[in-house]
């Protein structure tokens, strides 16, 4: 009556992080984000549409009202988290060995770059500057 | 892991040798339109950018997004959008465990397209019943 999961520790089992130490972190953090974008993708398509063709002025007033720009700043929040673990995903596919690591760097650099370019961007709308 | 080396051994087989499927097909799309996002996020990044930078900037901005090449990255952007949306609902789905008989997962492809493609339609004629 020897199998793999009596091999483990019961300090591994409780843990349930198996050897890539991180569990199903990415896994339910990628469901949690899919469902709080598909929320905030309608407010985000609802906003853009409501600016086509508009003066700067009216621009600036609709991205500095309070329930928009917090609206804003968890879809950028919720997109770009998604957007690095998907792209993760398919660089551990496709790219193998040190490759690999940089483009996962990079990966994250790059979603961090443009959470943190909104961010700043909505915040400087809603603050003014 | 080894280095990869040139296998002559047969490999198992990949895209070419199956004959497409709708759930092929809408599996591939989901990843081809998550990575065609990842990159129109710097659309999203340089519009906020400009909003922020003054009207100078903004009235740029909004000039490229209103000119015909400019709409057609904005229609393309928004079908992507959605159809991701649409692929990653059909996921939510399977993630209850339901909707993996033949049928249905046939009928989630295809619909996936169907509602992503008339969402798009309905969002433009939106945009443009309100301009």
């Amino acid at each position: 009556m020897l199998s793999k999961s009596n091999l483990r520790t019961p300090l591994a089992r409780v843990r349930g992080l198996g050897s890539a130490k991180s569990g199903t972190g990415h896994f339910w953090v990628q469901r949690l984000t899919a469902v709080s974008n598909a929320v905030l993708t309608v407010v985000f398509l609802g906003v853009v549409i409501s600016l086509v063709g508009k003066p700067y002025p009216a621009a600036v007033a609709t991205l500095s009202y309070p329930p928009v720009s917090i609206l804003m700043l968890l879809f950028i929040l919720s997109a770009t988290v998604h957007m690095r673990i998907g792209m993760q995903v398919i660089i551990e596919d496709y790219v193998h060995g040190l490759l690999k690591v940089i483009a996962v760097m990079a990966n994250t650099f790059f979603a961090i770059a443009i959470g943190a370019s909104c961010v700043f961007a909505v915040l400087k709308l809603s603050f003014g500057g | 892991m080894a280095e990869v080396k040139q296998a002559a051994r047969p490999l198992s087989p990949h895209l070419q040798i199956y004959r497409w499927s709708w759930t092929m097909a809408m599996s591939i799309a989901h990843r081809a339109t998550g990575c065609a996002l990842y990159g129109g996020t710097l659309l999203v990044a340089f519009w906020l950018v400009a909003a922020a930078s003054g009207p100078a900037a903004f009235e740029t901005a909004q000039a490229i997004a209103g000119s015909w090449i400019g709409r057609i990255i904005l229609f393309g952007y928004s079908f992507v959008l959605l159809h991701h949306m649409m692929g990653g609902l059909r996921h939510l789905v399977w993630d209850t465990g339901r909707g993996y008989d033949p049928t249905t997962r046939m009928n989630l492809a295809k619909y996936s397209v169907a509602v992503s493609g008339g969402l798009t339609l309905l969002l433009w004629a939106i945009v443009l019943a309100t301009r």
